[in-house]
């Protein structure tokens, strides 16, 4: 195939990765302390509508992007609260809030349906790495939301992985009666993992209606949300993975576009059934195989904690 | 004599229905090992909880280097000095030792150098002599060197006092040595160490003073010194009132259950049973005495069906069931009465009625086709809560709003209506009252005279004397002996069921 | 006397200093039903208040939602139409859930049985009405059952999470589907992701003057016989002791992993005659968009009537009504999604209120044992 569509498509896939990418950062956290949040799409809609608000009315993407982060974080806090303190069914609060989120933010976002941006993220290049030949395009020639997800994925790694509060965070989703048994406050650990899990929900948001369109139209997520989350099973909840993961499901994305536009329709729905397939011959492998491989799904997920006895 | 590090002053605490500290008093000094002696239900689980900061007593000072303290957490307890190594480990499986003896202490640096943690804490297990690769996660290890990681995970928040529970329950006599070498080891450098325990050989090897406790109360402190095995067994075991039933003189039937050589291992993958032998008869009760964790209820499901057999037979009448389906072994005629019985044996959420056909709603009269019989089934529970003066809210209500009792006879009205051929009943009249024990005992008995084996599991001595025409005595997976109750005492039995054997 | 092993038994927690909660002993029926009641009564609330803070009139907006949905009759056929679909995959998901199998894959399993169903309606030759529509309901079955069937092996084999795999699974289905409707399917003569529409003899009757098709009946039809199985029959009961406890279920000498199999091959099967309804009875054809998710909004239908499935059928109706009642808004220039927000805020409420029937609230200073 010729090199140039190559280096577009990979160009495109990049960012078509980075808000699964950042949904999927923000769900490994609450996941990994335990929690299974299905909001994401209703978290990154209402995202999407606030920033794109706060920018058509103040022409400032620093504040559009910091309300949207912190619009996902309340709702966040609203799930925590149900799921963690009220201890309620994670799955079905999931679902409502993703219910509640797209209403909520078709209301909101009423006012500037069709509207254009007024200012939207642009392309950045980056002086010197840009002009790598055809890597340079394909890496360093994004805005600056595409470069701060790169920045934050080796982060996440190493909170998860080599930090205090990540150890604390990993032990309360492994094995939560442990954690409490020396002292760390489970709830106020799931509490805090599931609000940066909005905060982040609530950026990728962001960067679609101001940065990938620009623009809000009602759903506009169109389900990003959920491949966030079934990203985030297919990188075994490790960030680093979950940066691979999110460029093949969205190469995958745009490559089916790409097959459509010249026509060729088939293998298109097939290459993008194949993330989902994987998926399960994943998870089917680490239920099944070595005690290595089963300890890569944090045991507590979904189980509320209940101190109880239980 | 210096002033003790530690003083439990009446201590009382009570749960809905049972007192289970009564004014206990408790004395621990520096550099000592202290035995913590009682059979289950005693008190001592609950006595450490209290002192752990799990639980909080209603009655009763705690006193720590003179000063009284209060306790809302494990957490303060921790402060205080004061680390309890509990019988299920709280260990995170995935992370490795290193992590999980660190896990929660706001010293440790923000982003840690692992590999120099790593080196710190093998320096700190080699002072100590518990051998562990720290490096390793907890579910490469075994579950002994698990226990060191948890020894270790106090021992580095700097207690002074540390209680282990139960701690040569999983372990091997290798293992069991080693820890009691480690034990000495800590009190000689001034820590003071409390061990919760029913066994009497490792009590007179490893202690300094003994505590014993009966009932809820404390009984007598003793140095081990000046005490012996015999004296420690009378104190644990008591003498009460027994409530003699009068038992007829049947023949003893055929054999029904027999168990031959085997051997299984529990859920830690350690043996439970060890060339484990027993036979029962028809219209007999066999009574098998014995602390809790000495492999009964590794006995009860592996007769029911529950759990694998690595060797040795199962038979029921002749048949051999051994590894058989539970389905099969249900329909053979066995009848297990489990040791959870609103874990195992029923369900809280469902009614009087969906618990009693658990096991036969298959059968004729109730169903047809797959069609239960609704109206037949109201009668049948009308009738059974009737006979068997079951209180209930109600038969469609949730028996989870029934006392312990009532579904126990809930239970046991289910098991014997099916006519078994052998009834395993384990502690059956466990948490249960004067009252409602009676009428289990009643039960047990009738079907004893219909000529039913009924293989009775119990820690209660004086329920195995009054019930069983044969004692067996376990401990550790195997028979220590097998006496009639006329011909032994309570203190013999209880001898044995410390460990003390006796010719068979 | 306490039990072998030591039990953490904590009957109060402290939320603060002032407030402690305490677990119920009892369940009173009156809570049981009240609160639910009082949930749905605080969310309406709660919207009114949000309404008249964003100025609009609480009562317009709900007197517009109600006319919308239940006004006229052609307005209450509408969202009958809207509730077929949801109460089938309701039944299809509350028979999984009585087993405590969270079958999330109803959107999948409906699409399916739309494929399959579709598949005869094009292809086969043509047969009278009631034939076709048998075939294309056991076609639908099928397409179903196969894919609950999936996860159901691997869950009773393997133990893999069936939370995950039916997800996983709805998205190959949907993704199939466009396969079909984009490539070999596709109406020739047309230039939309659609198939032909189908003949007159596969398309289900409809009631005259509405477009309430049969679906309706295989709805009514197939909560009769889930409420027959889960009270009157061996095979209901046995599904409801798996579901309380597996545990009890193994001593109780019951077949887990066979039912396991059996629960997910039907679940997934009425979920696929959902599909089969929804393009022969509506839509007419079949095409890249068959459901908006109706498979998710089942699993709250399902939980909020505690799977019963008459319930079912009435919490259908109600969400459907929230679904046509959305449009009406649209008069007043809300956009109909908005009615998302409110029906959101209801489960939020019912949701949280689920608590109360399990724990009491104490003011004041509880002890922390």
């Amino acid at each position: 195939m010729d090199s140039i569509l190559l280096v577009a498509i990979f160009h495109a896939a990049i960012i078509s990765a980075t808000p699964i990418l950042y949904a999927a950062l923000g769900e490994i956290f609450a996941e990994r302390s335990g929690v299974m949040n299905l909001g994401v799409e209703g978290m990154m809609l209402v995202g999407a509508a606030t920033g794109f608000i706060v920018v058509v009315n103040t022409q400032s993407l620093m504040l559009g992007t910091l309300v949207a982060i912190f619009a996902g974080l309340l709702l966040g806090l609203v799930f925590a609260f149900l799921v963690v303190t009220l201890q309620a069914n994670q799955v079905v609060t999931g679902l409502v809030l993703t219910i509640f989120g797209t209403g909520l933010s078709g209301f909101l976002g009423k006012q500037v349906i069709g509207m254009a941006a007024p200012i939207s993220y642009k392309k950045v290049p980056i002086p010197f790495l840009s002009e790598i030949p055809y890597f340079g395009h394909v890496f360093f020639n994004h805005d600056v939301l595409v470069y701060i997800a790169y920045l934050l994925v080796p982060i996440c790694w190493f909170i998860i992985y080599r930090s205090r509060a990540g150890l604390e965070l990993r032990s309360v989703g492994e094995n939560p009666s442990a954690a409490d048994s020396v002292g760390l406050n489970v709830f106020r650990i799931r509490y805090l993992y599931i609000c940066i899990g909005g905060a982040f929900a609530g950026l990728a948001g962001a960067y679609l209606s101001l940065a990938y369109a620009p623009a809000w139209a009602e759903n506009m997520t169109a389900g990003r949300g959920w491949i966030a989350i079934v990203l985030v099973i297919f990188a075994t909840w490790n960030p680093a993975r979950a940066w691979i993961g999110a460029l093949i499901f969205g190469g995958v994305d745009v490559l089916g576009f790409r097959l459509q536009a010249i026509g060729i329709e088939m293998p298109s729905f097939f290459v993008r059934m194949l993330p989902y397939i994987f998926t399960i011959v994943v998870l089917t492998f680490i239920t099944y195989k070595s005690e290595k491989a089963k300890n890569l799904m944090p045991k507590a997920l979904t189980i509320p904690y209940d101190r109880e006895g239980r | 004599m210096t002033n003790p590090l530690l003083n439990m002053h009446n201590i009382t605490k009570k749960f809905p229905g049972v007192v289970a500290n009564e004014n206990v008093n408790l004395e621990i000094y520096r550099g000592e090992v202290h035995a913590l002696l009682g059979e289950n239900g005693a008190g001592k689980s609950t006595l450490m909880s209290i002192l752990s900061g799990l639980y909080k007593a209603e009655d009763g000072t705690i006193v720590i280097n003179d000063k009284q303290v209060v306790f809302n957490s494990p957490k303060d307890s921790i402060k205080a000095g004061i680390g309890m190594v509990h019988q299920h480990f709280k260990l995170v499986d995935c992370l490795t030792a290193t992590e999980n003896i660190i896990l929660g202490l706001k010293h440790i640096q923000r982003f840690y150098d692992l590999e120099k943690l790593h080196n710190e804490i093998e320096q700190f297990t080699a002072n100590y002599g518990l051998k562990v690769d720290p490096r390793s996660e907890i579910w490469q290890l075994s579950v002994g060197e698990q226990q060191r990681v948890e020894i270790l995970k106090m021992l580095y928040r700097k207690v002074e006092v540390l209680i282990l529970d139960e701690p040569t329950a999983v372990l091997t006599p290798q293992e069991v040595e080693e820890l009691f070498i480690t034990l000495r080891k800590m009190a000689k450098e001034g820590k003071a160490v409390i061990v919760i325990t029913h066994k009497l050989n490792e009590v007179m090897n490893v202690a300094d003073r003994i505590t014993v406790l009966r009932q809820g109360k404390s009984i007598a402190t003793l140095m081990k010194t000046q005490t012996s095995k015999q004296q420690l067994s009378n104190l644990m075991v008591g003498r009460e009132v027994c409530l003699t039933y009068d038992k007829d003189d049947k023949e003893i039937g055929p054999k029904v259950l027999s168990i031959q050589n085997i051997t299984a291992l529990n859920d830690k993958k350690v043996k439970a049973l060890e060339d484990f032998s027993l036979d029962v008869y028809g219209g007999e009760i066999i009574g098998i005495a014995g602390v809790a964790g000495n492999g009964q209820r590794e006995l009860t499901e592996v007769i029911a069906g529950l759990r694998t057999v690595i060797s040795g037979i199962i038979t029921i009448d002749d048949k051999d069931l051994t590894n058989a389906a539970p389905r099969k072994i249900i329909d053979s005629g066995v009848s297990l009465i489990p040791e959870d019985r609103m874990g195992t044996g029923l369900i809280g959420n469902l009614t009087v009625t969906q618990n009693l056909i658990l096991k036969c709603f298959n059968e004729a009269q109730f169903s047809n086709k797959g069609f239960l019989h609704l109206e037949y089934l109201a009668n049948y529970s009308t009738e059974i809560v009737k006979d068997f003066d079951i209180k209930t809210a109600g038969i469609y209500s949730p028996i989870k709003l029934m006392s312990g009792g009532n579904q126990q006879k809930l239970l046991l009205a289910r098991e014997i209506s099916k006519r078994p051929r052998l009834i395993v009943a384990a502690y059956p009249s466990r948490g249960l009252d004067i009252g409602a024990t009676q009428a289990i005992h009643k039960i047990l008995l009738s079907q004893r005279s219909e000529g039913t084996a009924v293989l009775l599991i119990s820690e209660d001595l004086d329920e195995i004397f009054c019930l069983s025409d044969r004692i067996a005595v376990m401990y550790e997976g195997k028979i220590m002996g097998v006496v009639k109750p006329n011909e032994a005492t309570i203190d013999d039995i209880g001898l044995m069921m410390c460990g003390e054997g006796r010719a068979c | 006397m306490w039990g072998g092993e030591s039990v953490l038994v904590k009957e109060k927690v402290n939320l603060s200093n002032f407030i402690s909660v305490e677990k119920r002993a009892k369940v009173s029926k009156v809570s049981f039903l009240l609160i639910p009641l009082i949930s749905i009564a605080l969310a309406l609330l709660f919207g009114a208040i949000f309404l008249w803070a964003t100025g609009y009139s609480p009562m317009k907006i709900y007197m517009l939602m109600f006319t919308g949905s239940f006004g006229s009759f052609y307005n209450f056929s509408e969202t009958m139409v809207k509730a077929i679909p949801l109460m089938l995959t309701g039944l299809a998901v509350s028979l999984a859930f009585k087993m405590s199998l969270w079958n999330i894959g109803a959107e999948g399993q409906l699409y399916m049985g739309a494929f399959m169903a579709g598949g005869v309606g094009l292809f086969f030759p043509q047969l009278p009405a009631p034939v076709m529509l048998t075939c294309m309901v056991i076609a639908g079955f099928i397409g179903g059952a196969l894919w609950g069937l999936i996860p159901g092996i691997l869950k009773a084999l393997v133990g893999v999470n069936e939370t995950i795999t039916t997800l996983m699974l709805n998205y190959v289905a949907i993704l199939w589907v466009g396969y079909l409707v984009y490539g070999p399917w596709k109406d020739p003569n047309g230039f939309m992701p659609f198939t032909k529409g189908f003949e007159e003899y596969a398309l289900l009757p409809t009631l005259p003057g509405t477009r309430i098709h049969a679906g309706i009946t295989f709805a009514i039809i197939i909560a009769v016989v889930l409420y027959i199985i889960f009270k009157r029959t061996t095979w209901g009961y046995q599904i409801g002791v798996i579901g309380e406890s597996q545990k009890v279920a193994s001593y109780a000498g019951m077949s887990i992993k066979k039912n396991i199999v059996l629960v997910m091959l039907i679940s997934g099967g009425i979920a696929g005659i959902a599909g089969m309804a929804e393009v022969s009875g509506i839509i007419g054809r079949l095409q890249y968009n068959i459901s908006p998710g109706y498979g998710y909004t089942a699993i709250i239908v399902a939980w909020l009537s505690r799977l019963n499935p008459f319930v079912i059928i009435l919490v259908a109706i109600f969400f459907g009504g929230l679904l046509n009642g959305g449009y009406a808004l649209q008069i007043v220039g809300l956009p109909a999604v908005m009615v998302s927000m409110l029906q959101g805020a209801i489960l939020f409420f019912v949701l949280g209120g689920e608590m109360f029937t399990r724990y009491r609230i104490k003011l004041g200073r509880g002890g922390r044992n």
